[in-house]
């Protein structure tokens, strides 16, 4: 089965998304935070991290940057939650080696069909 | 698919209180001069996220209203808008605003519109004013190309696979937007030898036959528009999309064959990657939520641990300690465990002050500026932890001395100045531990309690009051039903609760509460309270044959009286004299109605009980020793029974009754009156 | 007077339980008089334990027991209908009653048996002279020759009569 990271401070939508992505089919682990993501990404592997961006620790951008740095994760698949205001940070996001974005906010379909798109 | 976000509601709610909670502390400790970095990057990471769940869980108005603040806060932590007094005033009119919208979106009910809009307005303006640096950048215009066919050239950079990019994922969503055709471009690809499999060397020839507009292609490409070189462009002739592209180029048909190598790549390194997560430990996040009901379950449950294990020590006693040594040993082992668990167990219903002291500095802040004071708060002890339950019954007490201190305490800037003292006056909230109970005090520096005036007002009252009594006993009478010290009744105080109330519910904790206070120089209030409701330090003692629980914290002294220590007054009354003092003395017996066992006064012996600064002293037949013990409710399933706060159930099975102290010294100035 | 716990099965002749005003009733004696209460009710049937006196409390009211860590009230319903022979030994009963929010033991005579009734077995009450309220009981219930008085157990003993209830000050 394909794991998923989902990370996010917010504890609803971490369950949203866990959740979601759960019922369709999808292992999912949870962080509350970059810092915390880090660490489990290090010990399991993932198919696919989701990571919002606005995170106390470590925000989203500087976990992916760690991501990519990790051999395990040269290729995997890292999206960010981000909202529409955060234009910039999609480039920042971009740079540090995200592979897209999900715009915040979405539906439970929007969810599945993205990350089918990317790793279904 | 058909999933319910209602069932993430409660876990928004409960985040986005939260969220706003530290937004407002955080705004309190925002002064102008000092705008840190990091507390507006809190600030905003809460409303960013406030803003995130609401537009997810279709609380349109809530998250509106959100996008407002967070906008401002956005500017303000890239530094382009200042920090000034007036935004900190408005940001945090916001929050409660927020506050409100949240509470309306839970309970269905509906928010002030026109604090919504006022506040709402007050934000827009703000942002109106131009920032140093309008930091949106211009929006494209949405090109509105015809529908037909599309000619798109996409050759990905070479590195495309390291941000987990795949043109064959790019390639399979074109193709569900129409009809696609798709042409190799392999003129890249090195020989198998220089291949290097983590790059990508194939560029696309695309012609897409879709209804579809620019935007919807583009979009597509959104992810890697940075990483390849794209044009889409409108096609009008129908042809063969390959044999009209360049013609340097060599063409292949689209078959997937070099994806595979790119893909056998990827097959590699995940293996790789794989067995790692079968030895990895799952890692959860820092904390959980757990409804109360299930942490009281488990502290009744080890309640019953605790009575159980003291029933198996009791049985042990009578065993032969060298015949039963392991057995013995066990138990010393199962005794050493049960406390662990206990106070491992009560310490996750403790919760930091700090969840009381943390909504003062707000109430400080609004009361004062309504008052027209200048006020300070200090808090110290914030980290102090003690029982959710008892957290929540002093709330409201606390506030209500804080604005007492406020309203009645502090003097105006002018005034103070006036009395020489420094025009800002302060509130000093602290808490800290001392033995079984935490100690809270509100003092201020304000101008203290006047005597002269609580006895007059007390007289007024019909309350008894005299010129002679002590400081102590007249600050005392505040505390009586219907008192109030304001000349004026403001609606910041004068609510019809009073002083009284406090005491109640303090009473009703088994704290006790205590004031100091200087003409001139401030008061300060003290608040005794026990760290948990659900385990008491007791006394048991005995009374012909029952047992009663005495709570330690009530105790002053024992003793053995002596003959001619103890007199009677005006007849019937009984009192002992206690070195200089006369204390009323009661019979645990008589109240109690005990009939049982030999009442046998010479022996008996006298146990002080200390509640609310006052003593009465009580015979019981012996003492039995000190336990801790659980305290269960006889009203469950039963009623109220004078002179009783409770029961618990001793080592034996048997239920012991705990005494109310309180009550008792009621019951004996009764006596005492007749 | 012989105490009797409990006996697992009805008589045979038993008719199977029907719904009204009939269903299974737990039987207990009370001096000469036998009375049913609804077997819904009955949490458990206990021996006599120590029980603790309970201050500003009638004589009836025997006191608190610590039921698995719930404090319950026992009431003796021989001393409060005056009935029967109040001893306490190692065959007198409690009935531990669950009667929705609240738990409280009973001392009775003995306990009988568990007996199903029919509702054309269950007569309403007539205005006869017995030491409970009429107000508190079902009915009558016949079976055979036995004469049942099925008793509304749970208004009798939240009944102000029975002081186990705060009476609203």
């Amino acid at each position: 089965m394909k794991r998923i990271l989902a990370v996010d401070d917010s504890a609803s939508m971490r369950q949203m998304v866990a959740f979601t992505l759960k019922s369709a089919g999808f292992e999912v682990a949870e962080a509350a935070d970059g810092a915390i993501a880090l660490e489990m990404a290090k010990k399991e592997s993932f198919s696919l991290v989701l990571c919002d961006v606005n995170m106390p620790n470590m925000d989203g951008i500087a976990l992916v940057r760690a991501l990519r740095q990790l051999p395990a994760y040269k290729f995997t698949p890292l999206l960010m939650l981000t909202t529409e205001s955060g234009a910039e940070k999609k480039q920042e996001g971009k740079q540090a080696g995200a592979t897209g974005w999900l715009v915040k906010p979405f539906n439970p379909d929007q969810l599945i069909a993205t990350v089918n798109k990317v790793i279904g | 698919m058909g999933i319910d976000l209602a069932r993430f509601h409660q876990t928004f709610f409960e985040e986005s209180f939260e969220g706003l909670d530290a937004m407002e502390s955080a705004l309190l400790r925002l002064s102008p001069q000092t705008a840190d970095r990091e507390a507006i990057n809190g600030i905003f990471r809460a409303a960013h996220s406030i803003k995130g769940g609401a537009a997810t869980f279709g609380f349109n108005e809530v998250s509106a209203f959100t996008h407002l603040l967070e906008t401002l806060l956005d500017e303000m932590r890239a530094g382009v808008r200042p920090v000034g007094g007036a935004e900190i005033d408005v940001l945090l009119r916001a929050v409660d605003v927020l506050r409100e919208l949240l509470h309306a979106a839970r309970d269905g009910g509906s928010a002030d519109p026109a604090a919504v809009q006022q506040i709402g307005d007050a934000l827009t303006r703000l942002l109106a004013t131009p920032a140093a640096d309008d930091g949106t950048p211009p929006r494209a215009a949405p090109s509105a190309a015809p529908p037909g066919t599309w000619r798109i050239r996409f050759v990905p950079q070479p590195q495309i696979f390291t941000s987990g990019n795949d043109p064959l994922r790019i390639l399979r969503a074109l193709s569900q937007l129409g009809e696609l055709d798709v042409c190799c471009d392999t003129t890249r690809l090195p020989g198998l030898a220089d291949a290097d499999p983590e790059r990508c060397y194939l560029a696309w020839e695309l012609v897409l036959r879709s209804a579809c507009d620019r935007e919807a292609i583009a979009e597509v490409f959104a992810w890697v528009e940075d990483e390849c070189e794209l044009s889409i462009e409108p096609w009008r002739a129908d042809g063969d999309a390959c044999a009209d592209t360049s013609a340097s180029a060599r063409r292949q048909a689209a078959e997937a064959q070099p994806l595979r190598l790119i893909e056998g790549g990827r097959t590699t390194d995940g293996a790789v990657a794989e067995p790692a997560a079968r030895t990895a430990q799952r890692t959860e996040s820092s904390s959980i939520r757990v409804a109360t009901e299930k942490i009281d379950s488990l502290i009744n449950l080890v309640g019953e641990l605790v009575i159980t294990e003291a029933m198996l020590q009791q049985l042990a006693r009578t065993l032969d300690p060298v015949m039963h040594e392991k057995l013995l040993a066990g138990l010393a082992l199962l005794d050493r465990n049960t406390r662990q668990i206990q106070e491992a167990v009560m310490a996750t219903r403790m919760l930091p002050v700090d969840f009381v002291f943390s909504r003062f500095p707000r109430v400080v802040r609004d009361l004062a500026a309504k008052l027209g004071k200048q006020v300070r708060l200090q808090t110290v002890g914030e980290a102090t932890e003690l029982d959710k339950s008892v957290i929540e019954c002093i709330a409201d007490p606390l506030t209500h001395l804080v604005r007492n201190a406020i309203d009645h305490g502090i003097e105006r800037p002018a005034e103070r100045i006036a009395a020489g003292k420094d025009a800002t006056g302060t509130i000093r909230l602290s808490a800290a531990h001392q033995g079984g109970h935490i100690v809270i005090e509100v003092a201020d520096d304000g101008r203290g309690l006047d005597r002269t005036r609580i006895i007059a007002k007390a007289r007024e009252r019909g309350l008894a009051a005299a010129e002679t009594m002590s400081d102590e006993e007249v600050w005392r009478l505040i505390f009586e039903p219907g008192f109030s010290t304001a000349e004026t009744v403001t609606d910041v105080s004068g609510r019809g609760v009073g002083m009284d109330v406090v005491k109640k519910n303090v009473d009703a904790l088994s704290g006790t509460i205590e004031v100091a206070s200087t003409a001139g120089w401030g008061t300060r209030i003290t608040i005794r309270l026990p760290l948990t409701l659900a385990i008491l330090d007791g006394m048991s003692v005995r009374v012909g044959d029952e047992v009663f629980i005495i709570p330690l914290a009530s105790v002053a002294e024992s003793l053995q009286p002596s003959p001619g220590q103890i007199r009677s007054v005006a007849g019937c009354a009984r009192v002992i004299k206690l070195r200089n003092e006369y204390v009323p003395l009661v019979s645990l017996r008589e109240i109690y109605g005990v009939r049982t066992g030999a009442h046998d006064p010479a022996h008996g012996l006298v146990v002080v009980l200390e509640s609310g600064g006052r003593r009465i002293a009580a015979v019981v037949d012996e003492l039995v020793g000190q336990q801790q013990v659980v305290i269960k409710s006889i009203e469950s399933n039963y009623r109220r029974v004078p002179g009783i706060s409770g029961a618990t159930i001793l080592g034996d099975g048997r239920v012991a009754l705990i005494t109310d102290v309180a009550e008792i010294l009621r019951i004996g100035s009764r006596a005492q009156a007749a | 007077m012989d105490t009797t716990i409990v006996r697992s099965a009805p008589p045979a002749s038993a008719p199977p339980l029907d719904s009204a005003s009939g269903g299974e009733f737990l039987t207990f004696r009370l001096g000469d008089e036998e009375y049913g209460v609804d077997i819904l009710k009955v949490q458990e049937i206990r021996g006599y334990d120590t029980v603790t006196r309970i201050p500003d409390a009638p004589a009836f009211i025997k006191g608190v027991i610590n039921l698995r860590g719930t404090i319950v009230p026992v009431v003796d319903l021989r001393m409060k209908l005056s009935v029967g022979r109040v001893a306490y030994d190692a065959f007198t009963v409690m009935i531990i009653l669950n009667l929705g929010r609240r738990i409280v033991g009973v001392v009775v005579d003995s306990v009988s048996d568990v007996i199903a009734l029919k509702p054309d077995q269950v007569r309403p009450a007539p205005e006869i002279g017995t030491v409970i309220d009429t107000r508190h009981i079902i009915g009558i219930g016949t079976i055979d020759e036995r004469m049942l008085i099925l008793l509304d157990i749970e208004r009798l003993m939240l009944s102000a009569d029975m002081q186990l209830v705060g009476q609203a000050a």
